[in-house]
């Protein structure tokens, strides 16, 4: 066994959780082609507003709303400053996520802030008597399924193929008739409100929320993006958000796997996280090309 | 129907590298007019219909359709009532998307998007239906996404689409001059038979004299921004494709070989 039962529980929950983040990742990078690093800010911007709000005693889930709406917002100042400022996307979405490094601490009033005895999500399951390191996978679980199923949903409605042809050929959307900017700025806020989501369980989960949590964020979403990609497909639309999904999965047991291992007096620290996450995305991104070589396509 | 007046329309205006792609030019479309538009590279022809459909706005003059001035409305507003097929048969459609997903698209130009099903059944009859007439078999690959499509595949749809929901004006810019001949040729038949059909206000850039005889009740031709020939009914049923090269030589007396224009 390379991991026992709690570690491999333990991965799934945090494949669940940041998988929210993921989809958000997977609707601004693949459906609008709107490189957007705002979430390094808006993940942490979810867990402050949750943590501050379930601190004056709001119930944790209605938390997560507000979390959501912060999100929203912040997604929607980096689309405006790059469709209405011509800000590139690039830069809009840096300076929101360093505005965002100042705001998160205002709103705690302090670089983190503690949930320890407070209400959290996972707490009507811990008293309906179900142990904690199955409550968090089983919650987390239902809310990011639920949410996958209502992207895949959404990217079916009439705005939401607005959205996926914006991304794919803005020119053929605007000759339709379509604003582009209002379908950037709807969509780079929706993709915020789900990493702010996910920020929000995470600080619940945790029983913290730090302003530097969100740090590598971004690099951890478009991981689990490929990583999904190239394990489950993305021929539809269907297949990428469960890919985006699996994905996440995936990528925090692989991390959970190689923090695990032990070669001799070898191991793995957290602080080698972003080397291993590095040569993951390389091998997802490479091994379709290898497998093309190794086994060519019969003609 | 379109008033242009006075359009006007520089490309990096104040650089060395200024053009002057629309040098005052004024154009009165009526209702049901199809004017097929020729000139040599460089001409404006494509400034001209981008300023109608409203890609960019003119430096100078006004854009009326039907009395109403829209010379600053911004593209996707116009889109209600233009309908446009560009050159590369890739610009029209969307190939992620499927077919039935982009005629759906279509059906919604000018009209708000909402949270109802993107395609719903009921579409599905009504686009099959639309889509047997071009003879493709795409009737029966509307979940195919449409990247599978070849070019004139594609171009045909878009023209499809360009009209599914009726255009005030359609603006055809060079629509088959990246299609091989006989994929151009099917595509020119289906532009003759839908707007004879339908009787779409249309104006048609092309390179090719013997189209821009052949096709439409009005003839215009561009010269450094400004029309310097508009033929219409008789008189452009006179026309020949050397009479077209003798008028050009009469009202530039310049060089008119360096460019694309077919005089075969």
């Amino acid at each position: 066994m390379f991991m026992n039962m709690y570690a491999f529980m333990g991965a799934v929950e945090q494949g669940f959780v940041y998988g929210i983040m993921v989809l958000g990742v997977y609707l601004t990078f693949r459906v609008l082609d709107f490189p957007d690093l705002t979430v390094d800010g808006s993940l942490p911007l979810g867990a402050s507003v949750s943590a501050v709000a379930v601190g004056y005693g709001i119930d944790p889930f209605f938390s997560c709303f507000l979390a959501m709406g912060a999100g929203f917002l912040a997604g929607m100042v980096t689309a405006v400053l790059n469709t209405k400022l011509k800000i590139l996307h690039l830069l809009a979405s840096i300076l929101t996520m360093i505005a965002l490094y100042s705001i998160n601490i205002r709103i705690m009033g302090g670089p983190n802030v503690s949930l320890l005895g407070k209400d959290i999500v996972i707490d009507p399951l811990i008293n309906a008597g179900i142990p904690g390191y199955l409550a968090a996978p089983i919650i987390f679980g239902i809310i990011s399924v639920a949410v996958t199923g209502m992207i895949i949903w959404f990217l079916h409605t009439e705005f939401g193929l607005c959205m996926q042809a914006a991304g794919n050929n803005p020119r053929m959307i605007i000759s339709q008739g379509v604003n582009t900017h209002f379908v950037i700025i709807t969509g780079v806020g929706l993709s915020n409100a789900l990493v702010a989501l996910s920020g929000a369980l995470v600080a619940q989960n945790q029983g913290a929320s730090d302003v530097n949590m969100g740090v590598g964020t971004i690099v951890a979403g478009l991981a689990s993006v490929i990583v999904g990609e190239t394990v489950f497909g993305n021929h539809s639309v269907v297949r990428a958000c469960i890919a985006a999904l699996g994905g996440s999965i995936i990528y925090r047991l692989t991390i959970a796997l190689a923090l695990g291992l032990k070669w001799g007096k070898f191991s793995f620290t957290p602080s080698d996280l972003n080397l291993i996450t590095a040569l993951l995305v390389i091998a997802a991104l490479t091994a379709p090309k290898i497998k093309a070589k190794l086994m060519p396509k019969r003609l | 129907m379109i008033n242009l007046k006075n359009l006007t329309k520089y490309f990096h205006q104040g650089s060395v590298n200024q053009v002057l792609a629309l040098n005052d030019l004024s154009l009165n479309v009526d209702d049901g007019d199809f004017i097929t538009v020729i000139g040599s590279n460089g001409a404006g022809k494509s400034t001209l219909l981008n300023c109608i459909a409203g890609s960019f706005f003119p430096d100078k003059g006004k854009i009326l359709l039907k009395e109403q001035d829209i010379t600053t409305w911004a593209e996707y507003r116009r889109a209600a009532f233009v309908g446009r097929v560009f050159q590369d048969p890739l610009l029209g459609t969307c190939a992620e998307l499927s077919i039935e997903q982009n005629m759906a698209l279509a059906a919604k130009r000018g009209a708000k998007r909402g949270l109802g099903r993107g395609v719903r059944s009921k579409d599905r009859s009504r686009f099959s239906q639309a889509l047997k007439p071009l003879g493709l078999g795409l009737e029966d690959r509307l979940k195919d996404s449409v990247g599978l499509l070849s070019g004139g595949q594609r171009q045909a749809l878009t023209m499809l689409m360009a009209t599914i929901v009726r255009p005030e004006i359609l603006l055809l810019d060079e629509h088959t001059a990246a299609l091989d001949p006989k994929t151009a040729h099917q595509i020119l038949d289906l532009t003759r038979n839908m707007v004879k059909e339908h009787k779409f206000t249309t104006l048609m850039v092309t390179h090719n004299m013997h189209h821009a005889l052949n096709l439409g009740n009005r003839l215009i031709m561009l010269h450094r921004g400004q029309i310097i020939l508009d033929i219409s009914d008789e008189e452009k049923k006179s026309y020949t494709v050397e009479d077209l090269v003798a008028r050009f030589y009469e009202i530039q007396g310049e060089e008119f070989s360096s460019d694309r224009i077919l005089l075969a």
